[in-house]
């Protein structure tokens, strides 16, 4: 009888896996999650060495070919300067993968902080700050982003920075309903009868719990940031000239279409569409694998 | 109710703040940076922007509730027609857009509920999230270039001709109102899915079952009403995109919407326009999110019964 | 019994094998799980959690989760194969033949639709509709005791208390005239006298109605209560069958013998020697069983059952899946008896409270949560809470601990000093004094952190210790609530619920505390963990003379810790005294139905005192005594106009009650309520 101890691990081999290493091999088990990465990373490699093998200088006018359509020379056709709309597409993802993912990132660090703010300190503190970001919400980002960067004048950092910021409410309410869960949960208490601070309930305590969520919210922010930034290019107001951007181009085009120079914009567009849901299916393959 | 006004109040606060203060010197905005400093200074006065910053507020805001959203600075007579027709225009637009998506969009996630991962979910799920995430300038793009360059089904500008009638109108707010719609069906359809599979997958879902009531019954009667509810919100809340989303569309389709208004005013520069523009989107916001609060409490009981005591 | 009912049992389950899939793989949950309903028989199933006996309620009306299917065996329904049954023919057995009640009736019924409308939509399917189905229902309302059908139709299910949902529930499950009624947990998460109620109503309707009843329960003596015969199930298979009496006083397969060493009974105490436990732990979901599924945890064990399964034996008219069925009871024990030292009286009190109040505001009335409660605690002493939900009990021990601040005017005082009412302005010594182990070890326990960083952060924090010394003493305080140190380096889900409340206990004795609160920490464990909890419990306070507050809704568990009972309703104390006294009593009124309402393993009493109605809402509680609505002893006017005192009726023992001392005596020498 002595030899069965009262406290052997159970002995169940499904546990013996950290979380983490579990949300790891369920990502990896996700045919969403790498259909999306992969098509991510496509990108990313276009962005960081996209200039060594585009077949033509992106910047590099042409006029005399301008507007010619798809040939073997040039494969997506030239636009209205005749610039190669391969080289460009190419190289077009460079502008938007390096502002969204650093708005992204802002709105995470604010949103998180305001989140958990919010949450951990409830009354007063929440009420306000909730309401301003409620009214924050009100409105749709790419108007907020309109009347912002009319007011401060266009600039990448402007564009990060209105993003970032309006973005950072929605990942501050999802922040703080998660917040407001684990406050009622009697670990809280426990530190409290510990006599622990406020900053060390809410950071060390706390936050670890909520990393799931804001990981999901962050993925599903960065389709999103990169949907804003294409669509403030396209209006005028995100990336400017001369950059070979998706957007942009497709706004310096789009007015020929009615003339069927149809490949001035359609590859543009093919390839902020695949950006795009390459992110999303990523996002949706971790929000699977979070809440399994 | 009052919460709505809070957010409101807050909003213009916001929309006075960027349009009025930010900018700093109006005048020099407006005539550019060669411009005489007395013409500015004039031009200022004229504005009334170079009056105190509360003083500022509180005429705009008391004028803006009587109706007086001020002058353009651009045309040089009243905001408030404009942004009344630009409003009505868009409503159209939007109306043919919702009409669209809610029945299709809630029928999609249904079915997809009703066939959990089976291939026809699969694809709804799928198609859907692909679809939602897309901007609305790029599935315009390539729906004009499908409908109305290579097909010629379609008109691919929106302004229809003058005096045109009802079914005339409709015929150019097809391809407008498509790339809306898109952006709303994977929303609809994904939360109307969740709402359904949690609903599918309840105690109370179980008992209907194990009345023996036929399944027919038990999905209309017992599971239908508790799953659409969180969507009704949810559609609620995607007023404020469809609203953000008109600015692209209206623009693309050269279409005499709010939103192309307080695009048109963003690159002139003209505040009272762009301000008027904003606080309306605003306040048709806050009125759909009072209709879905309405709605959704007139349809859960337990809402609806606390209220009354 | 008929000829035409011998020959068609109501339920017959034939090597029935059922896996559920996860991440993969099958594993299997029910295995080779045979048994017989007779017609108008009452089956008890029991069994601890995991064991698969909600899957078999799940299996026979055909409704498994997604991921669940039937890898093997039969069901027969009333001679019905329910297996070869096609859609409609299923639809019709759930319409006309079986009907399921489980837990927790509020999710069970639709939220949006009203009581009535769930109620006739039953009769419509049997042909009944319009104003005759409305009179079926209500006649079906008032079958199940519902006192006021026509309104209670017109309500939606939140409207409802538990009790009266479960009522409900249990009213549209016997609406069809069901052969079978399947039963799983239906008392289970309701209040003591709700639940005493609810059993009531149920055997009363067994003798109204023909139907046979498969009755799951983790609770032994429930089901003693209302069965006929009784299977116990381990690890999806059945290991011991029989009539009830028969298996509960003379069990003969070792798991039932530990069972039942596992609970506290006949008021047995503390001092009187420890609970037996039972080693290890049931077999993982799927895990690959050789041999009797219970070897490991097993004494009698020996090579044969760790490599050949056991044939059920037959033994006479019940059945034992165990080689040494004939010497079961011989079962060493897995607990010495040895008694822990009875607690040293000490003079002076520790811990001392005077008229402490709490008043919430709720929808713009005063809740009064806590109400002029006086006490104080011993060291050494353990001072059981009990009470019904929305008593004070929790509330009470949240203001002792200063998470909740009480009203002003009351005082708390510890070792002789007055505590501040808020947390934050208690000093770190006071705060070390008085820890809690909460119910809910999930919840208390940050699943981020390792074990060892929330014993060390505790001991860092309250022992101020830290590097060799802190580790010295972590190793010291992991083995005093036996743990080893391989649990250190895990996290708290990676461990089974006894073992997390064992982190939670040592970390609450992480600051040497003078006081632990102890919030119904075995309510979520299965017997045979619980006894190791309150076994580890009594231990450590016979070492270290700490004082519990131990708050309960089991009266056994609460009588086998506690040296003096407080009794609390609606915010208030209505008895207060010694242990012995307040169980041997005389006692309150509420006293006497809660003691009479635990259901008890020995079917011997005789007179039962039952409660009626609802526990009153504390906004707007009933006028004088408030008790008076539920009293079985209620006397007159007085009781409605004027609130008792709690006046000391004997040397330490008081009772808040107009009925003189001697009276109560003389008024509950009639019933004898049997130790719980």
């Amino acid at each position: 009888m002595s030899a069965v101890q009262s406290t052997s691990p159970v002995p169940d081999d499904t546990r013996r896996r950290g979380p983490l290493a579990e949300v790891f091999y369920s990502l990896l088990r996700s045919r969403t999650f790498l259909v999306g990465l992969a098509i991510v990373l496509f990108w990313v490699a276009c962005a960081l060495f996209g200039e060594h093998f585009a077949p033509y200088d992106p910047l590099a006018d042409d006029i005399i070919n301008a507007l010619a359509p798809p040939s073997s020379e040039h494969w997506f056709g030239t636009d209205q300067i005749g610039r190669d709309v391969f080289s460009r597409v190419i190289v077009g993802s460079r502008d938007i993968l390096t502002v969204a993912p650093l708005a992204t990132l802002l709105a995470t660090v604010a949103g998180t902080a305001l989140g958990l703010i919010t949450g951990y300190f409830r009354g007063l503190v929440d009420d306000v700050v909730s309401r301003i970001l409620e009214a924050f919400m009100a409105i749709p980002v790419v108007i907020v982003a309109l009347l912002a960067i009319v007011a401060l004048g266009t600039s990448k950092t402007t564009v990060i920075v209105v993003i970032g910021l309006s973005f950072a409410p929605i990942i501050a309410r999802t922040v703080r309903s998660a917040v407001l869960a684990e406050r009622e949960l009697d670990y809280v208490a426990a530190a409290q009868l510990r006599h622990e601070s406020a900053l060390h309930t809410m950071f060390v305590e706390i936050l670890p719990n909520v990393i799931p969520p804001i990981l999901v919210e962050t993925t599903v922010r960065l389709g999103y940031a990169i949907f804003a930034v294409a669509t403030l290019s396209f209006m005028g107001f995100g990336i400017q000239p001369p950059s070979p951007d998706w957007g942009l181009s497709i706004s310096n085009n789009y007015g020929m279409i009615g003339g069927g120079f149809w490949w001035t914009v359609l590859f543009d567009a093919l390839a902020i569409a695949s950006l795009v849901i390459g992110v999303n299916l990523a996002a949706d393959g971790v929000h699977g694998a979070l809440n399994d | 109710m009052s919460l709505s006004l809070v957010t409101l109040f807050l909003l213009s606060i916001m929309v006075f703040l960027g349009g009025q203060v930010l900018p700093g010197n109006v005048g020099r905005a407006i005539l550019g940076p060669f411009a005489d400093q007395r013409a500015v200074d004039a031009l200022n006065h004229t504005l009334g922007v170079d009056r105190p910053l509360l003083t500022q507020y509180w005429g705009w805001i008391s004028n803006f509730v009587q109706g007086d959203m001020g002058t353009s600075y651009i045309f040089r007579s009243p905001v408030a027609p404009f942004v009344i027709d630009a409003l009505g225009n868009s409503m159209k637009l939007a109306a043919v857009a919702f009409v669209l998506v809610v029945p299709i969009g809630i029928l999609g996630g249904v079915v997809a509920a009703l066939n959990l991962n089976r291939p026809l979910d699969r694809i709804i799920s799928l198609g859907g999230l692909s679809v939602t995430v897309l901007p609305e300038f790029v599935t315009g793009i390539i729906l004009i270039l499908i409908f109305g360059v290579w097909l010629r089904w379609l008109p691919i500008s929106a302004a229809w001709p003058r005096n045109a009638g009802f079914f005339t109108q409709l015929y150019y707010l097809i391809l407008p109102s498509l790339p809306l719609f898109l952006v709303l069906f994977g929303y609809i359809a994904r939360m109307a899915r969740s709402g359904m599979i949690e609903a599918l997958d309840s105690d109370y879902t179980r008992t209907a079952v194990l009345k023996g009531l036929p399944w027919r019954t038990v999905i209309w009667r017992h599971v239908l009403r508790n799953a659409l509810l969180p969507t009704i919100t949810v559609i609620a809340t995607q007023t404020g995109y469809l609203i953000g989303g008109l600015v692209v569309i209206e623009t693309l389709f050269r279409y005499q919407g709010i939103g192309s208004l307080i695009f048109t005013a963003a690159r002139g520069k003209d505040f009272p326009m762009l301000e008027s523009g904003i606080l309306t989107i605003g306040i048709v916001y806050a009125v759909a999110t009072l209709i879905a609060d309405f709605l959704y409490s007139m349809l859960n009981p337990r809402i609806r019964l606390e209220s009354d005591q | 019994m008929t000829s035409s009912a011998k020959a068609k049992n109501a339920l017959e389950l034939t090597d029935l094998s059922v896996a559920y899939r996860v991440a993969g793989r099958n594993r299997a949950v029910l295995r080779n799980l045979s048994l017989t309903i007779g017609q108008g028989e009452a089956y008890g199933l029991v069994g601890e959690s995991g064991c698969g006996k909600s899957t078999v309620a799940l299996t026979v009306v055909r409704y498994l989760p997604r991921n669940g299917s039937i890898t093997g065996g039969a069901i027969s329904l009333d001679g019905q194969d329910v297996m070869k049954l096609d859609a409609e023919a299923l639809r019709r057995a759930r319409a006309e033949s079986v009907s399921m009640v489980y837990q927790d009736p509020g999710k069970a019924l639709n939220p949006s639709i009203r009581v009535g409308r769930q109620l006739t939509e039953i009769f419509e399917l049997g042909g009944v509709s319009g104003q005759a189905a409305t009179d079926r229902a209500i006649a079906m309302l008032n079958r199940v005791r519902i006192s006021d059908p026509v309104s209670v139709m017109q309500r939606y299910p939140h409207q409802l208390s538990g009790g009266m949902q479960q009522r409900v529930a249990i009213a549209m499950a016997l609406a069809n005239d069901p052969s079978m009624l399947i039963l799983d947990e239906p008392t289970t998460g309701l209040d003591a006298t709700v639940e005493a109620e609810v059993l009531d109503l149920i055997a009363q309707l067994r003798q109204e109605l023909s139907a046979s009843i498969l009755f799951i329960s983790h609770n032994l003596a429930v089901v003693s209560n209302m069965c006929d015969r009784v299977g116990v199930l381990y690890a999806g298979m059945l290991v011991e069958e029989g009539p009830t009496e028969v298996v509960f006083n003379d069990p003969r397969h070792p798991y039932t013998v530990a069972l039942l060493r596992c609970l506290p009974r006949g008021g047995q105490r503390k001092d009187q020697g420890r609970l037996d436990t039972i080693p290890g732990f049931l077999p993982g979901i799927g895990t690959d069983i050789k041999g009797c599924a219970f070897a490991d945890r097993c004494a009698l064990a020996d090579d044969r059952c760790r490599s050949e399964l056991p044939p059920l034996y037959d033994l006479g008219g019940r059945l034992s899946r165990c080689f040494h069925h004939d010497k079961a009871q011989a079962l060493p024990r897995a607990t010495p008896s040895d008694v822990a030292a009875a607690p040293k009286a000490a003079a002076a009190p520790v811990l001392r409270v005077a008229g402490l109040n709490k008043t919430y505001a709720s929808h713009g009335h005063a809740l009064r949560a806590v109400k002029d409660v006086s006490l104080d605690l011993r060291p050494g002493e353990t001072l059981g809470l009990v009470g019904e939900s929305g008593s004070g009990k929790t509330t009470f021990a949240r203001l002792l601990l200063g998470l909740v601040p009480p009203d002003e005017g009351g005082t708390i005082e510890l070792e002789g000093k007055a505590l501040a009412p808020r947390l934050e302005n208690r000093s770190d010594d006071q705060i070390k004094a008085m820890q809690i182990v909460f119910q809910n070890p999930d919840s208390a326990l940050n699943r981020s952190h390792s074990i060892r960083h929330l014993i060390g952060r505790a001991l860092k924090r309250l022992a101020g210790l830290s590097g060799k010394a802190l580790e010295a003493r972590l190793n010291d305080l992991v083995r005093s609530v036996r743990l080893t140190d391989r649990h250190l380096a895990v996290k708290p889900r990676q461990l089974s619920g006894g073992l997390k409340q064992r982190v939670a206990i040592a970390r609450a004795f992480a600051g040497d505390p003078r006081i632990v609160v102890c919030d119904e920490p075995t309510s979520a464990l299965d017997v045979s963990v619980q006894a190791a909890i309150l076994n580890l419990l009594a231990d450590l306070q016979s070492k270290e003379d700490v004082s519990y507050i131990f708050i309960s809704h089991d009266l056994a568990v609460v009588r086998y810790l506690s040296d003096k009972i407080a009794v609390l309703y609606l915010g208030r104390i209505m008895e207060l005294g010694p242990s012995e006294d307040v169980f041997s009593g005389p006692h309150h009124p509420y006293t006497e139905a809660l003691l009479s309402a635990v259901p008890k393993l020995d079917q011997t009493e005789t007179a039962r005192i039952r409660l009626d109605g609802e526990i009153p809402s504390a906004t707007n509680p009933p006028s004088g005594c408030v008790f008076h609505t539920r009293c079985p002893r209620k006397i007159g006017p007085i009781c409605e106009q004027q609130e008792p005192p709690l006046s000391e009726a004997q040397p330490g023992h008081s009772i808040r009650c107009h009925i003189p001392y001697a009276e109560l005596a003389r008024l509950q020498k009639a019933v004898v309520t049997e130790p719980a």
